[in-house]
């Protein structure tokens, strides 16, 4: 069948489901309501390491509303939620060891969910207390002591000569540093939020707030000792998570779930927003040590980097995050030799997870702030210097991936130069600096990758699927095993669909995920949604193609060869008897043929050495470049990002005014990690910014006023019409191009994130 | 307590315990869940509503607090369909990402072109600068609050 021109991808599209949000009508799982709902409150443990000695949860149960406390003897199934480690009991046990605040101890389900937080306070729990490990240095110097202790999670790359002796022999010029970034939260702004309901053919279904339905299908089948089959998820619409759904609600899942269980009503949990930041996921604090070798005038040589990261009481998804943060360690740059370790530490605070960017930002500050002492020694222009290190096709990556194709790295990098107008901006802000004493602007850059997917430790749960329904009035159901949470997914799935069936987006509805309709689809992160999600929905659509021209073949007796397909209407090659879709799919009804298809993607296998850290780590990358200007007030360290120059290259954007949404709240979200997001822990393990009055995100009025954003088309031929992912790299460049420009203004190296008041007061105090 | 009050412009009369959240009222009490709740502190703007015009945050108000007043929520505004310009706004420019600030983001919007139907961008910051999104950058936002104001301004509206 000839090719059309497109029509729906790369165009203006309003998003499929804006006008239910406007309306204020989406129904997210709080505004979900069942008769004979009853609500649930979690008892945790409140200190943050120790031996549980006893429960007594007698006055709990005579609390005014309550109707039932459980406790780990009530958990019909296997009491672990800890996936891949089982380091997770569901609710802790006498004896059990306490790892951090949020461990849970009882569910209180009341009547009313002020019923059941009161009668929660009231379970005594008896703890043999210990003094909590709460920092990462601790860690740290008990790995060095060389002793018998065993950090949780190992990562490494080795490439070329890794010999830390030898690794930097032929090197001109050697430089090191260390940087830390703390943690950050997710702050979506509806917190988490589950429904369970045990009813209907005795299956558990489950609506609630998150990205990975599939997680929680296993996750609750476990705890409820079900097999699969009778656990149905049903995701609500959900209000931002950023990674913070990622893992996380499975462990609000479960406890609803199990008060199902056990009382066969509709049981309700939504988290306030203390509850929220308290108990949930955030970004891992790593702390990093970069040694860096040049030789030719400024080519990187060799790149030593070790890394310690907090993963906080639970392992979670610790291994894979740190997989991620040591393939990105050295940076989006060629080097022949690479040499890295990340290792992951338990502590007793919250769990670290997934959260945009998952692992990397943390590490691009270290390879990019060196980058630009490399630059700064060498008396070299640091956009020029990432210019010739720069990744392109036919070079290796840091992993030794050689890149066949879609390698955009350098031409985002001449795009910031061109939309920033380089050298002018940098004669600009030296004039400001001239006439300003106090005031100071300082220009930062950040180049960076970001491997499309789960890659070669994922590749396991690396597939996903597309249900495609064709109604006898031409209407078009899609069901997809990625969600929507705000990104877009809803959008680009129905734009695909509609540009391979050409029909217009008012006749695709695609449904909120249910994981009744579609096997394990993984997980909605890595940026794979549009990739994976979308080609499956491609091959599901070109299944119907075939069934539907089949139909038209028989139907007007035109052979299989000679049926054209232009603007949504069947013909013979001379544009004769034509019949719409929507008339074929009406006839198809008449004749019994079904027009529904599956389709099913999964990406080749990547060629990975564990062992020594080697290989094709992931199935494509997509790249960015980023130059910020920032203003600094010397005399109280205040820092105002001004303006924003960026370039993505996402393959091809399906979405332009998605793509670009999503570069936009990236950015904002990176900037408030870099400048204004402290979350602080006390010594007792608890998080104390626990609400928006402590915990400060950007408002409005941080956003900078220049905000230009180009977008690089590089095709990655297995993408849907050439696609890779924006959902993460819109955030990864931010931290460490503004930490960047920070440093260019007070003349200074800043290494450490977020940028507190009181550490850039002392570094601008501090004598060069 | 006895309750008397506008909402949506119908008149409301009911009992409601003393301590009850103008918030929960609202929502669980008369069903209106374009009021969200993102912090239950005043500080993110999702449970804004108009209090005789005003832009308030609902969850720091009692239901007690609205007696006698014309309360609007987002449910007034639009319909499938026949958007108000706000709304239609915000979806042509792509200012709703998750959505969920989006219903008091809008009334803001409104209670702002409300008093000042040409508000610079200055004006625009500041009548929103008690609205967190956490998806958007705010960037679209701006924007739509401009296109809003054209489209109330080339169809000769009132608002
Ligand atoms: S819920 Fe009222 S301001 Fe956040
Ligand atoms: S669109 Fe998600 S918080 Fe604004």
């Amino acid at each position: 069948m000839e090719k059309n021109p497109l029509t729906l991808i790369g165009t203006q599209l309003v998003r499929s489901d804006a006008s239910e949000k406007v309306l204020g009508a989406a129904k997210y799982v709080d505004d979900l309501h069942f008769s004979d709902t009853v609500y649930l409150a979690i008892r945790t443990a409140e200190v943050a390491s120790g031996a549980l000695r006893s429960i007594d949860i007698s006055k709990a149960r005579g609390s005014h509303g309550v109707l039932a406390v459980l406790t780990h003897a009530d958990i019909p199934g296997e009491n672990q939620m800890g996936s891949p480690v089982p380091d997770y009991p569901i609710l802790l046990k006498p004896g059990d060891e306490i790892r951090y605040v949020g461990d849970y101890v009882a569910f209180v389900v009341a009547h009313t969910r002020e019923q059941a937080l009161r009668a929660a306070e009231k379970v005594t729990v008896m703890v043999a207390e210990k003094k909590p490990v709460l920092s990462l240095n601790e860690r740290i110097r008990e790995l060095q002591k060389g002793g018998d202790y065993v950090p949780a999670v190992h990562q490494k790359i080795r490439k070329g000569d890794s010999d830390p002796k030898t690794m930097f022999d032929s090197c001109d010029y050697v430089f090191e540093g260390d940087f830390f970034a703390d943690y950050q939260e997710h702050a979506y702004l509806e917190t988490q939020g589950m429904i369970a309901l045990y009813d209907q053919d005795n299956v558990m279904t489950i609506y609630g707030s998150m990205q990975c339905p599939y997680y929680v299908q296993n996750g609750v089948a476990r705890a409820l000792g079900f097999p699969i089959n009778r656990i149905r998820i049903i995701q609500s619409v959900t209000g931002g998570a950023f990674g913070g759904k990622e893992e996380v609600p499975t462990y609000f899942a479960i406890p609803a779930a199990l008060a199902a269980y056990h009382l066969h009503r509709p049981v309700k949990l939504v988290l306030s927003r203390e509850e929220d930041i308290q108990w949930t996921s955030k970004r891992h604090p790593i702390k990093s040590r970069y040694k860096v070798g040049i030789a030719d005038y400024g080519r990187l040589r060799s790149i030593q980097v070790e890394a310690h990261a907090d993963i906080g009481g639970h392992s979670t998804l610790s291994p894979t995050v740190l997989w991620r943060s040591s393939v990105h360690a050295a940076g989006a740059y060629e080097i022949p030799n690479v040499r890295v370790d990340v290792y992951g530490h338990y502590t007793n605070k919250v769990p670290s997870g997934a959260y945009r960017g998952f692992g990397s930002p943390q590490v691009f500050i270290g390879i990019e702030g060196i980058i630009d002492d490399v630059a700064d020694h060498l008396k070299k222009d640091r956009l020029y210097l990432r210019k010739i290190n720069a990744l392109e096709k036919g070079k290796t990556t840091p992993t030794g991936h050689l890149l066949p194709e879609s390698v955009g790295a350098k031409k985002t990098l001449e795009e910031v130069e061109r939309l920033s107008d380089w050298e002018r901006l940098k004669e600009r802000v030296a004039q400001f600096n001239r006439e300003h004493k106090h005031l100071k602007r300082g220009v930062g850059i950040a180049h960076i990758h970001y491997g499309v997917a789960l890659g070669a430790m994922g590749h396991a749960l690396d597939a996903s699927g597309a249900f495609v329904n064709v109604l006898p009035d031409g209407s078009i159901s899609v069901h997809i095993g990625g969600t929507e949470m705000g990104q877009g997914a809803k959008t680009v799935i129905g734009a695909i669909v509609g540009e391979v069936l050409q029909q217009p987006m008012e006749k695709i509805h695609v449904y909120q995920t249910d994981t009744f309709f579609l096997p394990d689809s993984g997980p909605t992160v890595a940026s794979r949604t549009t990739v994976f999600s979308g080609n499956a929905a491609v091959l599901a659509c070109q299944e119907l193609l075939k069934t539907l021209t089949a139909l038209y073949s028989t139907e007007m007796a035109v052979p299989p060869q000679s049926v054209r397909y232009t603007g949504g209407v069947f013909s013979n090659t001379e544009g004769q008897k034509p019949v719409g879709f929507g008339e074929l799919a009406g006839i198809a009804l008449k004749k019994n043929i079904g027009l529904c298809a599956t389709g099913w993607f999964q990406t080749p296998r990547l060629t990975w050495d564990p062992e020594n850290g080697f290989g094709e780590a992931y199935v494509t990358y997509s790249f960015a470049s980023q130059i910020v200007v920032v203003e600094v007030d010397c005399l109280t360290a205040e820092v105002v990002v001004k303006e924003v120059y960026t370039a993505h290259d996402v393959g091809k954007a399906l979405n332009p005014d998605g793509v670009i949404g999503q570069i936009h709240g990236g950015f904002v979200q990176g900037m408030g990690y870099a400048l204004y997001e402290n979350l602080k822990v006390n010594e007792k393990g608890k998080i104390v910014s626990d609400n928006f009055n402590t915990l400060t995100i950007p408002t409005i009025h941080e956003t900078p006023e220049i905000f230009k954003v180009s977008i690089v088309e590089e095709p990655f031929s297995k993408g849907p019409f050439g696609a890779k992912g924006i959902g993460e790299p819109s955030l990864i460049p931010t931290p460490a191009a503004i930490a960047n420009a920070v440093s260019d203004a007070i003349g200074k190296r800043v290494r450490e994130i977020p940028i507190r008041k009181e550490y850039l007061l002392d570094l601008i105090r501090t004598a060069p | 307590m006895e309750l008397h009050l506008f909402v949506n412009g119908k008149e409301v009369t009911t009992s409601v315990p003393e301590n009850r959240r103008a918030l929960d009222f609202l929502r669980k009490d008369l069903g209106l869940k374009s009021v969200k709740e993102g912090c239950g502190e005043g500080e993110c703007g999702a449970c804004t509503i108009l209090l005789d015009g005003k832009a308030v945050c609902s969850c720091l108000l009692f239901a007690s607090d609205l007696a006698g007043r014309r309360v609007l929520t987002l449910e007034s505004l639009g319909k499938e369909g026949h958007l108000h310009p706000i709304q239609q706004a915000f979806a042509e420019t792509g200012a709703v990402q998750c959505g969920f600030c989006t219903p008091g983001m809008i009334l803001s919007v409104k209670s702002l072109l409300d008093e000042n139907p040409s508000p610079d961008d200055e004006a625009i910051k500041k009548a929103l600068e008690g609205n967190l999104c956490r998806c958007t950058g705010y960037v679209k936002i701006i924007e739509a609050v401009k296109r809003a104001v054209a489209i109330i301004k080339s169809q000769g509206l009132m608002i």
